[in-house]
Formats: C-alpha cells, structure tokens, sequence
C-alpha cells in the first residue's frame, strides 16, 4: 500500500519534468499567436521595432544574440582550450587543483556581476580604446565570453581527460612532444566531446540575460557596427516584459521567448546528443 | 634548423600559447573577483542589515528588504524544488531504469538545466502572475524551483545508482518492501551525494536574476507577504547598478559582494560535504 503511494509520488515527480517542458511550449506558443497572426514571417525578419505604432519586427534582436554570442564564442573558444590544455596536459597537480577550483568557483558567481562589472569597468575601457558610447555587440561580446570561459574550460578539460593514458604513453615513446601528442592524440581522441562542450557553452551563451544586460543598450536597430548599442532577445524581454501594455506587444514578446527556447533547445539538444553521446561510446 | 630542433620549437611556443592563455583567463576572473571584494568590502557596513531600501542620497539606507526577500524566494523554491527532484531522481535510478520513458526525462530535464533561465520567468508570467493579477513572491519561487528540479533530479539519480545493487537486494532478502529498501539502504547510502546536489541546486538559483525580473519583481521595502512582489538580492543588484545615483550603486557592489558569498559557500560546502563523504 505505501509502496504504492511512494511509486506514484516518484513517478508523478518524474512525470512532472515532461508536462512542464511541454507547458512551456505550449503556453509560449499559444500567447505569441498573435503576433504571429498579425505579422507573418515579418515577424523575424523586419527590424522595425515600435510599440507606440504596434510594429513589432524582431530581427534586430534575433542578430543581437546570434552575432554577440558569435563573439563571444570567438574570443572565449581560443582561450578555453588553450586553459583547458593547461590544465589537463601542462600543469603540476598542486597548480592544477588551484586553477581547477578557481575556474569552478567562478563559474558559480552569478551573471548580473559579471554584468556590472562589465557595465562599470570594461565599458569605459571600451569607449576610451575606441570611442562611442562603448556599450554595444562588442562590450557584450566580452563580457559574455569571459562569463562562459570557466564553464566551457571546465567541461572541455573533462572532455580532454577521457584521453587514456595508455594512448598518450605509446606516442611519447615514439618521440612525440608534449604538443604531437595534444595535437594528434588528444584532439583526434576527444574531439566529439571538446566539439560537444563548445557547443553546449554556446547554448548558455544564447540564453544569458544579465550579463549582456547593462552593457547592450536595448536599441531596436540593425548595428551598422559591433561598437554600436543594439538588442539581443534577452535583452529585450529583461527591459520590456513589465512595461509592455497591448496585448499584440506582450504576445510579440513571448514570441521572441519561443524564439530563444527554440534556438538553444536545437543547440543544446546538438551538443548532447549528437556530439556527447558519441563522445561516451567512443 | 633540424627538424628535431624544429619539432621542439614549435613544442614550446603552442605550450607557451596554452600557458598565456590560461594566464590571461585567471587575470580576467580575478580582476572581477578583486573589483568585487574592494567594492563589496567598502561599501558594508552595519546599516546594510538594519535598514531597508531608501530613496537616493538618504542616509539610512540598507538591504534588509532584499536579504530577507531572497532567504524568503529561495526557501520557497527549495521547499518545492527539492522535494520534487529527488522522488523524480528516485523514479529515473529505482524505478525508471533504463526504461524508455526514463532516458526521455533524462534527455528532457538534461536540455531543461541549461535552458535560457528567462524564458522560464516569461513562461511564469503566463501562468501565475497573469491569472494572479499581480507579482507576487510565489510566481518568483516555483520560477526557480522550475529552475532547481532537472539539477536536483540529475543528481539523486546519479547519486543513488551509485549505491551498489548488492546492498539493495540484501535488505529485500529481509523482506524489506521497495519504499522502505529505498528509504532506509538507498537513501541513507546516497545521503552525502543527495546533500551536495542540493547545496548546489540552491547556490544556482540563489544567483537566478533574469527569472525573477516579471514574476517577483522587485520591491524597495520590507515586506514577508507571499501574495505581493518580493524584493530579492539580484533583481536590487541589477537596479541599484543601473541607477545613475552613486550610494545606490554601492549598495548594489555590497549587495553583490553579500550574494556571492552567499553562494560561493554553498558550493564550497557542497564540495566538502562530498569530499568526507568519500572519505568515509
């Protein structure tokens, strides 16, 4: 009898996973009907953005995210694998334990400080080195990729120390250097899983709001530069989502909600189960 | 140049490059956790926890509305996400298996731990506060316990299919039934792992700002109602540092400071709790 209750309590908790992910979807799509009604395809694709004349077009905002995490990834992917090859292939235990930590305490402080202290000491850099108003793609683009840096390090590491040992002892005992083996051992042993790690980190990248908050600018426009402030998804739904008052303007940016669930569902869900779940097998 | 010589040489730059990047990354951290402490550090002081939110430039001004909203927001979600996770975790490692139905949760809540944390606030907004009328600090706690399930969930189920089978089957030779073969062995066996998974499920939400922006909002006084907006540290934290005023920014670097510590204790905490555990 109370086995029973205990079983349909899991098993109603486990359950719970699945409604509330289809929920989502659902309630989503079901309030940004009308946008899509009212605007089509125009919808993604015109950037005229004004809620006083009920236009809402969400392409600046879409390009917003897709080239600041871009960014992001250009800058922060370099840095993560030459950190993640530090760590798993250069460092001595004492110095890797203190670097591992570090990096994995860091990955824990929350993003609205990695975006304020982007908004009161890189911005400033920024605008000194290049002029402008220094928020905009490029102070985003940083900032993000310094906040995805440790996580992607660290998962990357892991994804390199799948490598067994017995594979890297037989190429240095042919006469390999430390970078024959990273270059030819490692990577070609572990290159589903670093791939995976990368594009996982891309995938919470897409969806960070804060971080890239206090330093986008929240301006409906196509950037003519990446010094210049635009929008990205999460940006605009953090700014509007309290302000908006027509329902085609709340049903607009729930759109825009969909939109971003959808793009880092495609992109998580590719990093998981395509490129990690090959890394298991192998 | 050999190419011995030449093989060595390229042997030291690309280590070079993998050691300056590694550099370059820890300067960059620690100059944010640096700016943080001095600002954090400057910028406490006893007023913080007496006062609650004033208007610009008034003296007796604090964060006690924002410190106790977010104890409030956080226990919440954790006495709704926690115990969810845990029988959902329990299902997928006692139950589930490797059942179909239980490698699609997986899969599901595995997508659901990295998912754009905003959206779930967006979806919140549709479904409690819409119908509520108004903010409230319940919509703000069933965000993150959306948020804190699929972590908690991954993992009790990683944590319990370590205890080892053998263990089980003993205690059902005694005549144990399942629940209490789960309860009494699987549980107490998993306890340290269950422990750390939700020290670290709390210390991830306990820095969820984006979330709570249009479901508990934000509130500049002191208040314990559940049914009104709930002021929390991150949402102050965006606004204060958002504010042109320079004492709201300060308590906006003290509020952070606070939260960070906060949370990376937790994690430290979670961490040892798993190191004894072990140990053992």
């Amino acid at each position: 009898m109370i086995d029973k209750i205990f079983f349909n309590f899991t098993r109603f908790s486990a359950l719970l996973i699945l409604v509330i992910v289809a929920w989502i979807f659902v309630v989503l799509f079901n309030h940004s009907l009308e946008a899509m009604h009212t605007f089509g395809l125009d919808f993604i694709t015109k950037d005229e953005w004004a809620p006083n004349l009920n236009k809402f077009g969400a392409y600046a905002a879409i390009l917003g995210s897709v080239i600041s995490t871009t960014l992001a990834m250009l800058l922060a992917v370099p840095v993560a694998i030459g950190v993640a090859i530090f760590l798993s292939e250069i460092a001595h235990d004492k110095v890797k334990s203190f670097f591992g930590i570090s990096v994995e305490l860091l990955a824990a402080i929350p993003s609205v400080i990695y975006g304020m202290w982007g908004l009161f000491y890189f911005v400033p850099i920024i605008r000194d080195i290049f002029g402008g108003m220094g928020i905009g793609l490029l102070a985003a683009g940083i900032v993000l990729a310094i906040m995805i840096l440790p996580f992607m390090a660290a998962v990357t590491r892991d994804a390199m120390n799948t490598t067994p040992d017995i594979l890297k002892e037989s190429a240095y005992a042919l006469g390999g250097t430390q970078w024959d083996v990273i270059k030819d051992v490692i990577i070609p042993y572990a290159k589903a899983g670093i791939i995976g790690s990368l594009i996982l980190a891309l995938g919470r990248a897409i969806g960070e709001t804060m971080a890239v908050t206090f330093v986008m600018g929240n301006v409906h426009h196509v950037p003519g530069s990446i010094l210049d402030p635009t929008t990205s998804i999460p940006v605009t739904l953090a700014n509007e989502f309290t302000e908006a008052d027509s329902s085609l303007y709340f049903s607009s940016l729930f759109g825009l909600a969909l939109t971003l669930l959808i793009m880092s569902f495609i992109v998580i869900a590719i990093a998981k189960f395509y490129f990690l779940r090959k890394a298991r097998r192998a | 140049m050999t190419a011995v010589q030449k093989r060595i040489f390229i042997n030291k730059i690309a280590l070079g490059f993998s050691t300056l990047s590694a550099i370059i990354a820890l300067a960059f951290l620690f100059w944010i956790l640096g700016v943080l402490v001095m600002k954090g550090m400057s910028a406490l002081n006893w007023n913080i926890f007496i006062y609650e939110g004033a208007p610009p430039g008034y003296d007796q001004s604090g964060l006690k509305h924002a410190l106790v909203g977010q104890l409030i927001l956080v226990g919440l979600a954790t006495g709704i996400g926690v115990p969810l996770g845990i029988l959902a975790g329990t299902y997928l490692s006692e139950y589930g298996k490797n059942s179909k139905l239980a490698h699609t949760i997986r899969d599901i809540s595995d997508i659901m731990m990295s998912a754009p944390s905003i959206v779930i606030g967006a979806f919140v907004y549709a479904v409690v506060v819409m119908p509520m009328g108004h903010f409230s600090a319940w919509a703000g706690a069933i965000a993150l316990a959306i948020i804190m399930i699929p972590i908690i969930l991954r993992t009790t189920d990683d944590m319990l299919q370590l205890v080892p089978g053998t263990l089980r089957e003993a205690a059902f030779a005694l005549g144990a039934p399942k629940y209490k073969v789960i309860k009494d062995v699987v549980y107490r066996g998993a306890k340290a792992g269950i422990l750390t998974g939700v020290l670290l499920g709390i210390a991830r939400v306990g820095g969820e700002t984006a979330p709570l922006l249009f479901t508990s909002f934000n509130d500049n006084f002191f208040t314990t109602d559940l049914n009104a907006a709930m002021p929390s540290l991150t949402v102050t934290i965006f606004n204060y540092a958002i504010s042109p005023y320079e004492d709201w920014q300060q308590l906006g670097w003290a509020a952070a400071f606070i939260l960070s510590m906060f949370i990376l204790g937790l994690n430290i905490l979670g961490r040892i709790i798993l190191f004894a555990g072990k140990g053992k």
